[in-house]
């Protein structure tokens, strides 16, 4: 089958970052990345199917393995070589159209009794990731045994699998798995009608995460912080109150919070401030002013893959703040799967205004380039369209 | 200087092009052929011994007792004065409140009088700085006084004001503890425009937010035609509500200078000067500065443009009971600024200055510009607008969203929160003044920073809004565009172009007036 595989190379992977992740080095002959003709994923068990990937999109994470930006952490929960791409709509081989929660947990890898967090519905934390049918990886995508998104043909579990609604087109379907992350993490920030919630960052997931605030925990007011006039415009169709430039964040929390701003040698920080703060970039600039401004005993929710980042903890001490990670999704409070929350949201939300341009396998080195500037092409979701090697 | 009064001409084939202020800069326009420039009587001689006029202002009063007669050992004395938003540019030492301080300090002196405080009347107005005080009272008088017994009014301090009263209006009236508690206030004054004075200067300048509010807002703003004419002005007739009640309550002694209008120093003479008179001298100087302003970071600009100071002559010194020493300074005010206008204009244009009132040391930024524009410039006139109503307003600004943090912090929000919310002055008071003025940062950095009040920039809006509500549209010639629809207004490239499109309002052929200001003017219009 035709896949984009990405290879473990220390040397390329060192030499990719030392070249700051640039596009062109990244998927130049440096690459850990290449297009090949691998072949198909074996089942790994009677409970597994064959899928056929139809619209993949491309990841903020997937783009930090191939510029080097990851962080090292990961190396370790994961299997190579893999397919890359866990954010996918396909096809199974009666038709039906489906998304994939590429969460591998205890039940994926056939492990029974299940780890306490997969019995507590978080597959995303799951204590066996190296045990079971499959190899190490924390999701499809970044598993060898399960192909991804990025390939003609990739493996499931028959429990990662959801059914697509008719009306959602595959161009919406794509961001369902980022979009229940961003479900999850609302969940997680619990913002209450009282609260001021801000969501820094403006990209697929800062959006998502947005349309997920406003959808399942509304609060007094969601501020949004994009750098680009797109991701304005989409903010504000997405729920976002009000929608601000990150030179501007701390003047406009501090006036809907009634805060006190300070300036010291290091930028502003604000005296009160936003109870909840969505850190949807992951990025040592909005870290820190995300910890800046929220305040005191506030949550932080950090929902952008961050690598390894320079961050001041003296604010988190000093506030006494809670910082959280949101990774992933599993079964929510009140028992329902969080792709299926994800799911019943999404068709009013209109989705599939945040995909595109689509490239084919083919075009991965312009897809990927195109992925990495984003922001400043008014472009949100970047995503390979595969629909055309089905026909 | 003194000689011309002011005039208006007719633009011909003869007339050179115009010069309209741009912010810390200027362009010169070609107006079209029977438009109309007003330009500002020149300066009139200043008194030349003011030092002996103030003498004689104190000894002989206007309906009072000699100042000398009012003084005595063991009481309590309070000077208070206007602040830097008066004159403009600052004016050149010594600064005319300085005589006057030093004269009273000194009859003060000779009577035995020890208990003095002096006060900057700064109403919501930002905390004058120790340098800036200096500059106004002089070293010998700062040297003596401050800290101490020389500061700022505090507006916002509980225990540092009280209740007077209220008018028979319902207006509250609150005094600055230390004038209210004294045997006598001396306020010292200085009058540039009909706006000033008169019983304005208490019952703003040494007021709390409460009682500047009864005044302070859009209903009382839109009928005042125009706050430049007192008799026509609601915004006056409550300020005298409350100056008869304060005068009730304390010893007001009222000592009012008026000054010329030369308001630029030597280096832009230029600016004094009709174009037709310009000398070879002041054309070289206005290539050199034009060359200097449109090539030169706005940053560089504003601190040359801030350093300037006017060599104001002093035009008269008159003290004694409030209203009439009043009545007389008006009368040297509009001997200097007058211009007689006949009838009403389809179009007015006026380059707005880099500096008003409130943006003394920082940029005149988007809200100060329609202060400027629909409220200062557009109200200097007596009988009715020089701009007929449902004309066009076109100004010249580069109208660049910028704010100045220290000083204007509630404005950037006011711009960003409130003016993306709605434009009309009423349903801005409505919605958002009182969070404002309730805002606790706002009110810290007012009380200890060079703030000014979080409310602030609710008066310099609907300072403009009798203007915004006379004019059918208002352009901006070689402003930010963003900016300029974020105020309500259109934007064009050239004044051409504005013209072309003030037809669309107005129709074709339209007659066009220019107020050539600053130097100040105040239209007469029949």
């Amino acid at each position: 089958m035709l896949a984009l595989e990405f290879v473990r190379s220390v040397p390329r992977y060192a030499l990719v970052r030392a070249a700051g992740g640039r596009p062109e080095v990244a998927t130049g002959p440096l690459s850990s990345l290449r297009l090949a003709d691998v072949p198909s994923p074996p089942l790994p068990g009677p409970d597994w199917v064959r899928v056929f990937p139809r619209v993949a999109g491309i990841c903020g994470s997937d783009l930090s393995a191939i510029q080097g930006h990851a962080s090292l952490y990961l190396d370790a929960l994961t299997s190579y070589p893999f397919v890359p791409g866990h954010e996918f709509v396909a096809e199974t081989e009666d038709g039906a159209r489906v998304v994939v929660q590429p969460a591998l947990g205890c039940e994926v890898r056939g492990i029974s009794p299940a780890c306490a967090q997969c019995a507590a519905g978080r597959p995303g934390l799951c204590e066996n990731v190296p045990e079971g049918d499959i190899e190490i990886g924390l999701q499809t995508g970044y598993c060898a045994s399960t192909g991804g998104g990025w390939g003609e043909v990739a493996v499931a579990h028959r429990s990662q699998l959801f059914a697509v609604p008719d009306g959602l087109p595959d161009e919406a379907a794509v961001l369902i798995e980022p979009f229940a992350c961003c479900v999850h993490a609302a969940l997680r920030g619990a913002a209450t009608p009282e609260d001021v919630v801000v969501v820094y960052g403006a990209g697929t997931i800062g959006l998502l995460t947005v349309a997920a605030v406003r959808a399942f925990t509304p609060p007094r007011r969601l501020i949004a912080v994009a750098k680009h006039p797109h991701q304005r415009e989409l903010a504000r169709a997405l729920g976002a109150d009000q929608v601000v430039a990150p030179n501007e964040v701390f003047q406009r929390v501090r006036f809907a919070t009634g805060a006190r701003r300070l300036r010291g040698m290091e930028g502003s920080l604000l005296l009160g401030g936003a109870e909840v703060v969505f850190e949807c970039v992951g990025r040592a600039d909005s870290l820190n002013d995300a910890v800046r401004l929220t305040r005191g005993r506030g949550r932080v929710i950090a929902v952008g893959m961050p690598g390894e980042e320079r961050v001041d903890w003296a604010p988190i001490w000093q506030r006494e703040l809670t910082v959280m990670g949101a990774y992933a999704y599993g079964t929510e409070a009140g028992g329902r799967r969080t792709f299926e929350l994800a799911l019943e949201a999404a068709p009013k939300l209109r989705l599939e205004r945040l995909t595109g341009p689509l490239f084919g396998l083919g075009e991965y080195r312009e897809a990927i380039e195109y992925a990495a500037a984003a922001g400043r092409l008014s472009a949100v979701k970047v995503a390979f369209d595969l629909r055309p090697l089905r026909t | 200087m003194s000689g011309r009064p002011g005039s208006i001409i007719e633009v011909d084939r003869n007339t050179p092009p115009i010069l309209f202020h741009y912010g810390e800069g200027f362009r010169l326009e070609r107006l079209p052929l029977g438009a109309r420039v007003l330009y500002p009587p020149d300066p009139l001689d200043p008194i030349p011994h003011p030092e002996r006029a103030i003498r004689r202002a104190l000894s002989h009063p206007v309906e009072d007792d000699p100042l000398k007669g009012l003084l005595r050992p063991n009481m309590k004395l309070t000077i208070a004065f206007d602040d830097l938003s008066l004159p403009l540019p600052p004016m050149a030492q010594p600064d005319v409140r300085q005589l006057v301080i030093e004269e009273v300090l000194e009859m003060a002196a000779d009577a035995g009088v020890e208990d003095v405080e002096l006060i900057v009347a700064t109403g919501l107005h930002r905390r004058m700085t120790a340098d800036e005080i200096r500059h106004v009272v002089g070293d010998r008088v700062f040297t003596t006084f401050w800290p101490d017994r020389l500061y700022n009014h505090d507006a916002e301090e509980p225990e540092g004001n009280v209740v007077i009263g209220k008018t028979a209006q319902g207006e509250p009236v609150t005094l600055n503890r230390r004038a209210a508690e004294s045997d006598l206030v001396v306020y010292v004054n200085l009058t540039l425009v009909p706006m000033d004075g008169g019983h304005k200067s208490m019952a703003t300048g040494l007021a709390s937010y409460e009682s500047i509010a009864a005044h302070h807002n859009a209903r009382t703003l839109l009928a005042s035609r125009s706050y430049m004419h007192p008799p026509d002005s609601a915004l006056h007739h409550s300020c005298i509500r409350q100056g008869q009640l304060i005068e009730d309550a304390v010893r007001v002694f009222h000592i009012e200078t008026s000054v010329n209008n030369h308001a630029f120093p030597a280096v832009a003479n230029f600016l004094q000067k009709r174009e037709t008179d310009w000398t070879t001298a002041d054309q070289a100087s206005f290539l050199a500065m034009k060359q200097l302003t449109d090539y030169a970071p706005p940053s560089f600009k504003q601190t040359v443009f801030h350093s300037m100071r006017a060599p104001y002559g002093l035009t008269g010194v008159n003290a004694g009971q409030v209203d009439h020493v009043h009545e007389k300074t008006l009368a040297n005010v509009r001997r200097q600024l007058t211009v007689d206008v006949e009838g009403q204009t389809d179009i007015v244009t006026m380059g707005v200055p880099y500096l008003g009132p409130y943006n003394v040391g920082a940029p005149l930024n988007p809200i100060l510009v329609v202060c400027m524009a629909l409220g200062y410039l557009f109200n200097l006139y007596r009988g009715k607008p020089v701009l007929r109503e449902g004309g066009v307003l076109i100004l010249e600004h580069p109208c660049r969203n910028e704010f100045d943090a220290v000083q204007h912090p509630s404005y950037i929000d006011f711009y960003e929160e409130v003016l993306a919310d709605t434009l009309d002055p009423i349903e801005i008071e409505k919605r958002y003044e009182r969070r404002f003025a309730e805002d606790a940062w706002y009110r810290q950095l007012f009380r200890r920073s060079h703030a000014y009040h979080g409310v602030h920039p609710f008066y310099a809006y609907i300072w403009g809004a009798h203007g915004r509500a006379h004019a059918g549209d208002v352009i901006v010639v070689g402003g930010d565009r963003e900016v300029a629809h974020r105020l309500g207004f259109k934007a064009a490239t050239t004044l051409e172009d504005a013209l072309e499109m003030a037809e669309q309002t107005v129709g074709r052929w339209p007659s066009i007036t220019h107020l050539r200001t600053p130097p100040l003017l105040l239209a007469d219009v029949s």
